[in-house]
């Protein structure tokens, strides 16, 4: 089981390194799509087949991997964006600040104070790298909707470290889920407002009118 | 303790009813009220019983959150708080379906109902609760739900401005109230208050630190000396109902933690007794002296709600400098003299916020220079105020008198007893406390005098209509509750012998010669009552004998007496305050006198200031804002820059959390 886990976190890195480095949104939608679909396995991975554990998977993946793409691609159409031009830190740059993140996080887990059975597990380094790049994402571009995908991600890091307090905690992760919610009510925003149809207002640069 | 579940669970459905019902008015009220009284029936059917025989029930129940437990506990002191919930929101409630019915005409109601049976809710909660987290949700519930009824008229920039100085006032001191819980729960490893029991054995220096946030943090919604700032702001905005549950209620809330944390901490030293005292007593000559000034009848009540929290927390102050200098005898007066005023001002500030809303809903003005005459035309409504305002006032045989006296009576044994400086300054405190009663007497004769007696000064009020029967009942009810306690003092104090014992356990054996006391004044307001009686007999007899015929007293000159002949409510209060105030409360005067030698027009205004506001507050906080706009580069607008320092920032705490793990 635990390759298996292993192996779904690693995948779950290199789509981050792939949101990071391509300019496509539809890619970008497709990714998080994936990942979120590959998140959702986790808690059945983790903690086996329990009502708990299913449930929280069936959720994960009816929001993460299904509606909130869904809802995601339906608005790219109906804005026509298809790419992230001008980001404010390169591609190049990104990439190379998500693999810096992604190897400290690895590097920092190392020095946390963990619980034995959570030391040397993927579990913890790969939920910091996420969470970190959703970060970046954020921080680094500017239309709306890759905003979006950059707070999708590092929500699903956020889920991850969830993962492994579902049994402690099962409310952190059922609020965790819930965040999501937020996210899908972020989207309908974009769509019921139409920030605008013209693809230059769609920058959240032009919230910094907001500014007194 | 399921009592007291069901009620707050009644509540809560009854609000989210009321907003179902959303536009369908006498729907939504129907249920918020069904809820509300309700719910009073059965705290009062929970409470009654543990204040009769005393004994703490305890409840525990797994909550999500983490840190936190659904721990519940109720003491004497929590049922003694829980009372006052059980009356005066069904009253208010009763009285502002009838209040807010024109309203109701043009606007959705709903909200306003839901949030009023989620503040009772959350007044249940916040006295019951027995965990920091749970007690610091409660008590953010009731600040914002308090906060959007204040703000109902929210059209105006007054009304919102006084909304947002309250909010940001009670954030304030929501954050020394979490300091002080977090700290207390740092030193005792835990935050359910089962677990401060370490707590009392704190040495000085934390105690202090303890008690001086505690006493800031739930001094500022108690409205005590300097922080009460917001309360002459926000209760006269609010509509007359939500005033009442404000100053009654929610005011108490803050006097609930003060007691509260002085429970949990050891006994406090005589030094902190004297400093409460001093606060107390400033809070007192300070709200009465600028509620004398007031031409707003509200503002006028929210600056005596400030004098009436003075008085409770000289009585506070006084049990525990009492009891720290072993004078049980003192200690038990003054601590029933402080719970018993807690109550009372419950019922009276209540009664005249309700009041003072039947004057502002007959007239449309609360300025007073333009009521007058209004006992003519509401007589029902004005004897009521009358009333609340003799009990306000502390005048026998009503309610205010018994607890005050209380208090004095405490003063005068606490100034026989100790000796040399503290003596004199117990006399001192004696002298000004006298002051301050005197100041009542002007400020309540004024209210009433300016307001229903004379001829009325505008067209509003010579059209003034008296209130309808659902107006007047809640304060009749309220008037009898404050007849009772002025009349039987000795029954109510007896309700509180539990509460007592917890404050100051040393008094207990000295509390029946201060109830035998008590009954003294009891007996005296009787005879004073069937004095009255008699008299009024007496009168109406002999008027029935000799019937008069009504003129016009003297026709020479004054045929027909107009209100401009009359005292103004500023002239009415200009001798006192003329001749007491320092100069900075003086009100601001702006005249214009005639230059030549024939008559000419004369205008003379005077505006009241919150001088504490204006003075010390703005011009502190306005500095800090402009120390401040040097960050100001750090606002770049750009929220990119924004996430970048949030970045930083956990990035940060994570590295230092794990430092300071591995000890570096």
């Amino acid at each position: 089981m635990i390759e298996l886990s292993n192996l779904i976190l690693l995948l779950v890195v290199l789509i981050n390194f792939y949101t990071l480095g391509t300019s496509r949104l539809v890619a970008c939608i497709r990714a998080v799509a994936i990942q979120g679909g590959l998140l959702a396995l986790l808690p059945l991975v983790a903690h086996g087949l329990s009502l708990h554990t299913l449930i929280l998977a069936f959720w994960a993946l009816l929001i993460k991997a299904i509606l909130i793409p869904t809802l995601l691609t339906r608005t790219i159409r109906e804005v026509r964006i298809h790419r992230e031009i001008e980001p404010l830190v390169g591609f190049v740059p990104t990439l190379a600040l998500g693999a810096l993140v992604t190897s400290g996080a690895f590097i920092f887990a190392n020095y946390l104070p963990l619980i034995a059975e959570h030391r040397g597990s993927l579990f913890i380094p790969t939920a910091l790298a996420t969470f970190f790049s959703g970060f970046l994402l954020l921080m680094t571009r500017r239309k709306a909707i890759t905003q979006v995908v950059g707070y999708l991600i590092l929500e699903n890091g956020i889920f991850i470290f969830g993962i492994l307090l579902s049994e402690a905690m099962p409310l952190m992760v059922e609020a965790g889920v819930l965040l999501d919610m937020l996210v899908g009510i972020f989207v309908m925003g974009i769509v019921i407002n139409q920030i605008s149809r013209e693809f230059s207002t769609m920058n959240t640069g032009r919230l910094s009118a907001l500014k007194e | 303790m399921n009592l007291l579940l069901a009620a707050i669970a009644l509540l809560m459905s009854g609000a989210l009813m009321s907003l179902i019902a959303g536009r369908r008015q006498n729907l939504a009220y129907t249920f918020a009220l069904t809820a509300i009284s309700g719910a009073a029936f059965l705290i009062a059917g929970a409470v009654m019983p543990l204040l009769l025989h005393p004994q703490t029930l305890i409840a525990s129940h797994n909550w999500l959150v983490p840190g936190g437990t659904f721990a519940l506990s109720v003491d004497p002191l929590a049922a003694f708080f829980l009372l006052p919930i059980a009356i005066l929101p069904p009253l208010a409630a009763i009285y502002a379906g009838a209040y807010l019915k024109d309203d109701g005409k043009s606007r959705n109601l709903a909200p306003h109902w839901a949030l009023y049976a989620l503040l009772m809710a959350s007044l249940i909660m916040v006295v019951m609760a027995a965990n920091v987290l749970l007690f610091i949700a409660a008590w953010e519930i009731m600040t914002i739900s308090s906060f959007f009824l204040v703000s109902y008229d929210h059209q105006h920039s007054e009304v919102r401005e006084a909304a947002w100085l309250y909010l940001l006032v009670a954030h304030f001191g929501l954050l020394l109230i979490t300091a002080f819980f977090l700290l207390a729960g740092s030193h005792c490893g835990s935050l359910n208050f089962v677990d401060f029991a370490p707590l009392t054995q704190a040495g000085p220096t934390l105690t202090a630190i303890l008690f001086l946030l505690a006493l800031g943090g739930f001094g500022i919604k108690a409205g005590l000396f300097p922080f009460f700032v917001w309360l002459p702001a926000a209760h006269p905005v609010a509509p007359s109902h939500v005033s009442a549950l404000m100053s009654g209620l929610v005011v108490n809330a803050g006097l609930y933690g003060v007691l509260r944390a002085m429970l949990l901490l050891p006994p406090l030293s005589a030094l902190w007794g004297a400093i409460i005292l001093t606060l107390g007593l400033l809070g007192a000559l300070y709200g009465i002296a600028m509620a004398m000034l007031q031409k707003d009848v509200k503002r006028c009540l929210a600056y005596s709600t400030v004098e009436n929290i003075g008085i409770i927390f000289m009585g506070i102050g006084l049990g525990v400098l009492a009891t720290a200098q072993q004078l049980p005898v003192v200690a038990a007066l003054a601590f029933a003299g402080a719970l018993l005023h807690i109550w009372n001002h419950t019922l009276f500030k209540g009664l005249l916020f309700l009041g003072a809303g039947t004057l502002l809903h007959a007239t449309g003005t609360r300025n007073l220079d333009q009521m007058g005459g209004l006992l003519k035309r509401m007589p029902q409504a004005g004897l009521l105020i009358i009333g609340g305002s003799v009990a306000l006032a502390a005048l026998p045989p009503l309610n205010g008198f018994a607890s005050e006296w209380l208090i004095y009576l405490g003063l005068l044994h606490a100034g026989v007893a100790m000796s040399g400086v503290s003596a004199l300054g117990i006399s001192m405190v004696l002298v000004l406390f006298g002051i301050v009663g005197t100041l009542a007497v002007v400020t309540f004769t004024r209210l009433i005098g300016i307001a229903l007696l004379g001829e009325a000064r505008s067209p509003a009020a010579a059209k003034a209509h008296d209130a309808t029967p659902a107006m007047l009942w809640p304060m009749r009810l309220l008037l009898l509750g404050c007849l009772l306690i002025g009349l039987l003092p000795q029954l109510t104090l007896h309700l509180l012998t539990p509460v007592l014992n917890q404050m100051t356990p040393t008094a207990v054996p000295e509390l029946n010669a201060t109830f035998a006391q008590s009954g003294q004044i009891g007996l005296w307001g009787m005879i004073l009552c069937a004095a009255l009686i008699i008299v009024a007999l007496l009168l109406t007899a002999l008027q029935r004998r000799r019937p008069t015929t009504p003129a016009t007293t003297w026709g020479c000159g004054f045929p027909r007496p107009t209100a401009r002949m009359a005292y103004t409510a500023e002239s009415y209060s200009g001798i006192a305050h003329h001749h007491l105030l320092p100069q900075a409360l003086q009100p601001k005067l702006s005249t214009k006198r005639p230059r030549s030698l024939f008559p000419a027009t004369v205008q003379f205004f005077q505006h009241s200031q919150e001088a504490l506001l204006q003075r010390c507050y703005q011009p502190l906080f306005s500095a800090l804002a402009e120390r401040c706009v040097r960050l100001r580069w750090l606002q770049q607008g750009k929220q990119h820059l924004y996430l970048l320092y949030i970045f930083i920032c956990c990035a940060g705490l994570m590295l230092w959390n794990i430092l300071a793990d591995k000890g570096l």
